[in-house]
């Protein structure tokens, strides 16, 4: 299928990837390059057939629920980018 | 000979045998990656000061005779392996300045084993890519041909043992990163059943496919690095919980009987002619050797491999890479207009454009109105790739199939053409997208360049492949040459 600069754009917008105008001709060329070559997909007869998310079927994996340490925070804040004592610091989420 | 020829179990028996210490082979390590490392480009990050000190640790326990076979013996992990205190990049932008407070589990348990960390070793940036082009720092260069690409995305963990600057190394392996780069390579890359060894601590590319592994120059060391990091991790979820075998009983040179599949779908067009040519010899050898070798084998949808894993692999990765928002750690946009603004900016300033288009190409197939005719129509086509996979092991013991349809390829050959690079893969692929171990070992040269050849086999038959592997190394030495570097 043929993808629109316009749903380039979308697809974009839903992730939060910012992407220059020459980004989003590049990726709509690309992607919808690959996406044509992925339709031989739609030749192979799926009736009945289940899908596959994992190989191996391992169900509700249990264990005990026995207290241990964690890591020390600032250890663990020592790679935040804004900090404020043991806090990540964000900009405003809503604005006025 | 010098010490950096050695392979892991040679040097680890001289340790051993006190006839060298770790600090001697740390510094000839150490001597050998500067003196070739600028051509070859295999690591990210040097650890000089702590694979020193992990060294003369290393020298204290072999005194006292508390080892293991890799005590005191350097090694390289790739840079996606989250490691204590030292940064672990992904070869990405955004992750330039990660120092993780913690190991990985197999990290932590080569330490436990007594590792010398010599460093960290370049990827394609989030292990997408099959040349290590797209590491954000740098290419690295194939030590057979310096004008060509080692393979990826573990491409600087498997010139790392080729260009022998490590004696053995991690690499992980979500559609071939392992097996191809070995095979480009010439040494032996294993990608082992899915569960097999921990992920805890990979960073994480696309869930249900990725799975750590070594790179190692022989199969013996492949067998003792193995040893060393499989097993149940309750860390991680999907790891399996089955008692790991000691896998150097598999090293012998016994396949008598064996039988074995060639599936013709992996030699159709597009292979080059040298390729098939060192593949038929290899079949050939393999036959000297006792084995049973049956051509009439047929995975019939192996030829919708490549369109499953690449929508299945971006799709996981999308969801995976959401992560990477600028606020917890990694690169973060400082100019923006407000949160949204800077979460983009991130975004598009930190990750590379392969990851880009990754990103969006699974999102689409993730996205409302395609979800059914993309992503459920992957996994439904996954289960029909997998069962075809679990009929041919009712009938063979393992599979044969070159590792890659070509030799490597040129620097910047195929970095316009997204989907020339995604065909590289096309043999290692349907291994992650069944769940299934594989192998990748040196069978042979096109002018002066390597092939590789992959083994195959049902899930947790990683002995098998090994022994399959080890009786054809034992009666070649393709393992031996060594690039002219």
């Amino acid at each position: 299928m043929k993808l629109s600069s316009e749903e380039v754009k979308h697809l974009a917008l839903l992730v939060h990837l910012g992407l220059s105008d020459d980004d989003v001709e590049r990726l709509r060329e690309q992607l919808s390059n690959i996406l044509e070559n992925f339709e031989i997909l739609q030749k192979v007869d799926t009736t009945g057939v289940e899908p596959t998310a994992h190989c191996i079927a391992l169900e509700n994996v249990l264990r005990d629920d026995v207290t241990a340490p964690s890591l020390p925070s600032d250890r663990v804040l020592a790679n935040a980018p804004n900090r404020e004592e043991d806090y990540l610091k964000v900009r405003a989420v809503l604005e006025q | 000979m010098d010490l950096f020829r050695l392979t892991a179990h040679e040097a680890g028996e001289l340790l051993r045998r006190r006839e060298t210490s770790s600090l001697e082979l740390t510094r000839t390590a150490l001597d050998r990656i500067s003196s070739v490392d600028s051509q070859v480009c295999a690591f990210v990050t040097i650890c000089e000061d702590q694979a020193l000190h992990q060294a003369r640790l290393a020298d204290e326990r072999l005194k006292n005779g508390n080892t293991t076979p890799l005590t005191g013996v350097p090694a390289l992990i790739k840079d996606n392996m989250c490691t204590n205190g030292v940064r672990t990049t992904c070869s990405s932008k955004m992750l330039e300045d990660f120092v993780p407070p913690y190991d990985a589990t197999v990290v932590e348990k080569l330490r436990a084993a007594g590792m010398v960390m010599l460093g960290k070793a370049n990827m394609d940036e989030f292990a997408m890519g099959s040349s290590t082009e797209h590491s954000a720092f740098f290419p690295t260069r194939n030590p057979w041909d310096l004008s060509r690409v080692p393979g990826g995305s573990s491409g600087g963990s498997a010139v790392g043992v080729a260009a022998d600057e490590a004696f053995y190394a991690l690499g992980s392996d979500t559609g071939g990163s392992i097996r191809q780069p070995a095979g480009f390579c010439s040494v032996v890359g294993l990608k082992p059943t899915y569960g097999r060894v921990s992920r805890f601590g990979l960073v994480a590319f696309a869930s249900s496919l990725d799975q750590i592994g070594p790179l190692t120059k022989d199969v013996t060391d492949c067998a003792l690095v193995m040893n060393a990091i499989s097993g149940h991790d309750p860390r991680d979820s999907t790891s399996l919980p089955v008692p790991v075998p000691d896998y150097t009983q598999s090293l012998v040179p016994d396949i008598k009987g064996l039988r074995l599949g060639v599936p013709k779908e992996y030699f159709v067009a597009g292979m080059q002619p040298g390729v098939t040519d060192v593949m038929e010899a290899a079949l050939a050898k393999l036959g000297q050797l006792g084995a049973v070798i049956d051509r009439d084998v047929s995975l019939p949808h192996t030829p919708y491999a490549l369109a499953v894993y690449y929508i299945i692999a971006p799709s996981e990765a999308s969801a995976n890479l959401a992560r990477y928002d600028g606020v917890k750690y990694g690169f973060s946009a400082k100019e923006a207009a407000s949160m949204w603004d800077a979460m983009e900016k991130t975004k598009q300033f930190g990750f590379g454009p392969e990851v880009k288009r990754r990103i969006m190409l699974g999102t689409h197939a993730l996205s409302s109105g395609y979800y059914d005719a993309y992503y459920l129509k992957a996994q439904k086509v996954r289960t029909l790739i997998r069962r075809e996979f679990d009929r041919a092991f009712e009938k063979y013991d393992a599979l044969i199939t070159p590792t890659s349809p070509a030799v490597p390829f040129k620097i910047g050959e195929k970095m316009d053409d997204p989907l020339q690079m995604y065909l590289s893969d096309i043999c290692t692929l349907p291994m992650n997208i069944a769940g299934i171990p594989a192998i990748s070992i040196p069978a042979g040269f096109v002018d002066g360049l390597p092939v590789g050849l992959q083994i195959i086999g049902k899930p947790l038959s990683e002995e098998t492949l090994l022994r399959v592997a080890f009786a054809y190394e034992q009666s070649t030495d393709w393992h031996k040459r060594k690039p002219l570097i």
